[in-house]
């Protein structure tokens, strides 16, 4: 479509990493729950929040007013049951649909309706409930590719003959970085290998480790133990509880509540298109809206 | 569509709708313009013409007929066109050398039996490879229009089944691209497989002349338009076989079928992957409406070609994705729009761009309005 | 595959495991075959100059098939590292061949007028032209599926194809009192497509400054090649092909390399892999597709200028739609994605497709001492003499050849979609990935793998 390219993306996004404390006074609820966290030194704010949020898909009601928001260095898990809305949400908040309704605001800004890429640069970055690798290149590529800003993006940068040096510098410490990140998800012996040749759990690693290497400041995780072994899935867990305690904000969507009982702090639970409860694990068990909604599933 | 209540600052959703008002501007633009020249008044203020003009009532009546006689072949060939790529998900770009091969088999049978009915002292040989000039007029020889129409029909059902046996079927599921290439490949060696057995020449093949060609003239304000026998069996054919499709979509069990996997792809995907039997329906109805529509378009336009059914194809492609993929009547309606389009952009721009007007039109349907100009709204 | 495999195993590691020294050994295989063709056809028609003949036999399949490796590369850009559906490729080319002939035209020129401009700033104002249309050509593909964007791009071919043989801007009615009047005047400077009649300017091959007057190259050149009976105009086509061979070829190459090797490169990949990942890891993809997209336009526009337009005439046959399923298949053949099987892809294609049946046909038919020829198929069928078969087939060898191009369209698309050189490994990265940094875990540099292993 011809709208007038990049010109949009760039006014949103910039301010994005300095203005965390801005919206830290406005929410006086952000202390509830306390997080456990030595590499913070800002107090902990909401770096998301979802208000009000609707979208529709032809006559059917996909979410109807949800909100809800995610407090910062947290690890807040988004359940419900079958069709309850959450996939939607998360595409509504990632700019993969554009809401019908409502505001989706990251670190203050408002991004509703915002492109993905805009999302993601500014440091809200998500997998994909199917992991969506890129088949045809290699593990190390499809980590290369993650940073944002890398200075041999540009046609210029990588053609012309003089400017290959910076491309060529900038291009070994990221391969640094991934190497340490290959190690940190235990996938380094992998490295070469096509994407396309790993195993389903070995994808959900890789996208994480991918989701990783863009330095986002929160991360949206979409089922990120479906069809996972249990193995794999232990280490998953580590992998998300060694960066939550680096800092970054999870919220991951999950079908299998217990695990989601076991490991969230905080916990969102969605049906019918809105948000049903909000609170601890506990919190969550005692709400008889929700072991209602979840027809005597047990919780 | 702007029904809904769209609060956020999205530029995506509103692209379309300046288009669109544009576009229905222009198009009341020409029309305003049209009835201007058509009462022969012209506006110019201060000099600088802004519309108006002068054409006779007479000539846009024959581009209205030519657009519609043009239309009803695109939309006959667009629904076998606009039902494969939709079931089997792929752009065939093989679909104008069907109507190449309809209209290549039919004729060279139409000749034979003309022949004989005629009583030609020619040799069969020359009959055959079409070389002798303007023998078959359905005023002299009907039986030969009946029967070349049949084979024509026969021979593209007999060939797309067989090329879906060799070509399409191995590669069922393997995505749209590497099936639109193939057919890329199939139209190549179809068409120049007509080129060994017919050669690269053009040639008429209809009866020209008052005695075995009658025709009708219409007269109209200021002029007079005449449509010969060939051009209303054409149309009475066309509409025909269009008809027999509906039927056939509405009160068969099958139709059904087909109808609701082109149409629906949602549940085209639920039902799973479609089954043998409705694609070898729609290989059947989709070849052999485009074989008829490639042997009728010739009837009317009296010279055959080796590239015709390519020349066409884009026209084909432009009425589909103006109805809509995978609607079968807007293929028709689209065609019909597509053709008619095509002639009447003559009262504004010179002859050859007309086919640049229809698919500049196709490319901005395709940008502003994916589902075609009847469809429903897309979500990505 | 075993007879094709067990030859490609009996080539050297040398050769076969580099990519360069493997272009240049194809190149000269085909160079030599070309030559000894040439040169048996002419003997066979007992012609007097045999040497004239192999030369020029090799001239022609150089020429053709550095042009098409020039095209597969820009393509490869387009369709293999990004996946953009372009099957517009000949209107590409018109556009950067008109622009430059109209920008270098001499005004009032015949049959249509133009610029006058000097020809280097009419090439480069041409490859800008067709980035430009490239660039808007890219704009629906921001939004639209692959195989609606090849419709697309069919349509914008046709729309260049119709526009430049049509009349109304052809200028070649230049008198202003005349009715049929059809010279463009774009704020004063008047020009015409030349419509079916084409379009003349001063452009020539830029070898051919060398053969000006008695120079130091040219002179000495056309006497040792006359002193062998090769004659001028195969020496002079023959010094092109060669600059077009050391020269443009390699650029192609290396800025096709470069860019694929490199972060821009690694982008393009994944959006041919999945758009939504891409973006969704922060990638403004759409800029990424314009920018390549314009970038491949303009090397399309280039090749047709000094392909096509090579000899101060094009004319809209210069630029048949066929030409675009040409480069399709080359690149089919040589693999999608890879620089290498880009350029291997269009020589096997214009050697053994495209130029491979003709050539043959008429070693055949020479050989034979002229077979029976046929006036028609029916003729030739109602026969039953293989004689007239042969004849036959070797006098429809165009039509042949273009129903073999079809079935080996299908046959790849069957049975080898990644091409016939198979996978290649190709990292998209400007360094080498598998260096792995020291670390605790003492892992070192890995070893690297060299591609195709030689058991």
């Amino acid at each position: 479509m011809s709208e007038p390219d990049g010109a949009g993306a760039g006014v949103d996004t910039a301010p994005v990493e300095t203005n965390v404390p801005d919206d830290v006074e406005v929410d006086s609820d952000a202390g509830d729950s306390p997080i456990e966290e030595e590499v913070k030194e800002v107090p902990p704010g909401l770096p998301l929040r979802v208000q009000n949020l609707r979208k529709r898909f032809g006559g059917i009601t996909a979410v109807d007013g949800a909100s809800f928001e995610v407090e910062e260095g947290s690890l807040t898990g988004l359940i419900g049951p079958n069709g309850a809305g959450k996939s939607t949400t998360f595409n509504c908040i990632t700019g993969l649909h554009e809401p019908d309704g409502g505001t989706v605001l990251f670190e203050g800004e408002d991004i509703t309706g915002l492109n993905p890429y805009d999302v993601a640069t500014g440091g809200l970055v998500r997998t994909f409930q199917i992991a969506r690798e890129l088949e045809e290149m290699t593990v190390l590529e499809n980590l290369m590719l993650a940073p944002q800003g890398q200075k041999g993006e540009t046609l210029t940068t990588a053609v012309t003959p003089g400017l290959r040096g910076r491309v060529k510098t900038d291009e070994e410490a990221i391969r640094e970085e991934v190497w340490r990140t290959l190690e940190l998800f235990e996938i380094d012996h992998l490295a070469e290998e096509h994407a396309g040749n790993l195993s389903g759990g070995q994808r959900k690693l890789l996208e994480m480790a991918r989701a990783i290497m863009t330095d986002p400041t929160v991360l949206l995780l979409d089922e990120p133990f479906a069809g996972v072994n249990p193995t794999l899935e232990e280490k998953l867990l580590d992998r998300i509880h060694t960066l939550s305690d680096r800092g970054y904000t999870f919220l991951l969507v999950e079908h299998d509540m217990d695990l989601i009982m076991e490991h969230c702090e905080h916990i969102i639970v969605m049906h019918q298109g809105d948000v049903l409860a909000e609170g601890t694990a506990a919190d969550i068990r005692g709400n008889e809206q929700v072991v209602d909604a979840y027809l005597g599933e047990d919780i | 569509m702007g029904v809904t209540d769209n609060t956020t600052g999205r530029i995506r959703g509103y692209a379309a709708r300046p288009a669109v008002v544009l576009l229905a501007f222009a198009l009341g633009y020409l029309l305003v313009d049209l009835a201007a020249k058509l009462a022969g008044i012209s506006v110019d203020p201060l000099g600088v013409h802004v519309l108006g003009g002068y054409v006779r009532v007479s000539s846009v009546v024959k581009y209205l007929f030519n657009g519609l006689i043009l239309g009803l072949i695109i939309g006959l060939a667009g629904v076998g066109l606009s039902m494969t790529y939709s079931i089997l998900s792929f752009a065939n770009f093989a679909h104008g050398d069907y109507l190449t091969v309809g209209a290549f088999s039919g004729w060279a049978a139409s000749y034979v039996v003309a022949l004989f009915t005629l009583g030609l002292a020619e040799p069969f040989g020359e009959i055959f490879l079409l070389n002798v000039p303007s023998v078959v007029s359905i005023a002299t020889s009907p039986a030969a229009v009946v029967v070349g129409l049949i084979v024509a029909a026969t021979a593209s059902v007999a060939l797309v089944l067989l090329l879906d046996r060799l070509v399409y079927k191995p590669m069922r599921g393997r995505g749209g691209i590497p099936l639109l290439i193939a057919s890329i490949g199939v139209a190549l060696a179809l068409r120049y497989t007509i080129v060994f057995v017919w050669s690269t020449n053009t040639r008429g093949v209809t009866a020209v002349g008052v005695e075995s060609l009658p025709a009708y003239t219409l007269y109209v304000v200021d002029g007079s338009y005449s449509i010969n026998l060939h051009e209303f069996t054409m149309i009475v054919a066309a509409v025909a076989l269009m008809i027999g499709v509906h039927v056939l979509l509405q009160f068969t069990k099958l139709g059904k079928a087909m109808r609701a996997m082109a149409d629906n792809k949602a549940l085209a995907q639920v039902t799973g992957i479609p089954t043998e039997r409705v694609i070898r329906a729609t290989w059947i109805i989709g070849g052999g409406l485009a074989g008829m529509a490639g042997f009728l378009i010739i009837l009317k336009r009296g010279v055959l070609s080796y590239n015709f059914g390519w020349r066409l194809l884009l026209f084909i492609f432009s009425g589909v994705i103006l109805g809509g993929i995978g609607s079968v009547y807007g293929a028709i309606g689209g065609g019909i729009i597509i053709g008619i389009a095509s002639r009447m952009a003559l009262i504004w721009i010179p002859s050859g761009f007309a086919r640049v007007a229809a698919f500049s039109v196709m490319i901005l349907v395709l940008l502003f309005r994916p589902a075609g100009l009847f469809g429903g709204v897309t979500t990505a | 595959m075993s007879v094709g495999g067990r030859l490609w195993q009996a080539v050297p590691p040398v050769i076969r495991e580099h990519d360069t020294r493997l272009i240049v050994a194809i190149l000269v295989v085909v160079s030599i075959t070309y030559m000894l063709l040439g040169g048996l056809q002419a003997y066979l028609a007992s012609e007097s100059n045999l040497l004239n003949a192999m030369v020029n036999s090799m001239r022609f399949i150089l020429l053709t098939a550095i042009a098409y490796a020039l095209l597969t590369l820009a393509l490869n850009l387009h369709w293999g590292y990004t996946g953009l559906f372009n099957i517009g490729i000949a209107g590409f080319m018109a556009v950067g061949a008109y622009a430059t002939y109209i920008l270098a035209a001499p005004p009032g020129g015949r049959p249509a007028p133009g610029l006058g401009l000097p020809v280097p700033v009419a090439i480069l104002g041409g490859m800008v032209a067709a980035a430009i249309v490239g660039g808007i050509v890219a704009l629906p593909a921001l939004q639209l599926d692959a195989d609606y964007f090849a419709i697309v791009t069919v349509g914008f071919s046709e729309i260049v194809r119709l526009s430049i043989q049509d009349s109304t801007f052809s200028g070649t009615v230049q008198d202003p009192n005349l009715d049929t009047y059809n010279v463009v005047n774009l704020f004063g400077a008047e020009f015409g497509t030349g419509g079916g009649r084409g379009i003349q300017a001063p452009i020539g091959p830029p070898t051919d400054v060398l053969f000006e007057g008695t120079t130091a190259v040219g002179q000495p050149l056309i006497d040792l090649g006359a002193s062998y009976g090769i004659g001028q105009p195969v020496v002079t086509g023959m010094t092109y092909v060669v600059f077009l061979g050391i020269l443009v070829l390699p650029a192609y190459y290396v800025v096709s390399q470069r860019l694929g090797n490199s972060p821009f490169g690694r982008v393009l990949k994944a959006i041919r892999e999945d758009e939504t990942v891409a973006q969704s890891l922060g990638k403004d993809t759409r800029w990424f597709k314009i920018k390549v997209f314009m970038l491949g336009a303009a090397m399309m526009g280039l090749a047709g200028i000094l392909w096509r337009g090579r000899a101060g005439y094009i004319n809209p046959q210069s630029f048949r739609p066929l030409i675009t399923f040409y480069v399709f298949t080359a690149l089919i053949i040589g693999g999608a994605g890879s620089n290498t099987g880009s350029v291997i892809g269009a020589i096997a294609f214009t050697s053994l497709l495209l130029n491979g049946p003709r050539r043959v046909a008429g070693v055949i038919d020479s050989a034979a001492g002229g077979l029976p020829s046929p006036s028609n198929f029916y003729v030739a069928l109602s026969s039953l003499d293989p004689a007239m078969y042969a004849g036959y087939l070797v006098s429809e060898i165009s039509a042949l050849k273009f129903i073999f191009v079809g079935i080996v369209i299908v046959w790849l698309m069957q049975n080898r979609p990644e091409g016939m050189l198979g996978h290649r490994k190709e990292i998209a990265s400007s360094i080498d990935l598998s260096e792995r940094p020291e670390t605790e875990s003492g892992g070192g540099v890995a070893a690297t793998d060299g591609g195709v292993s030689d058991e």
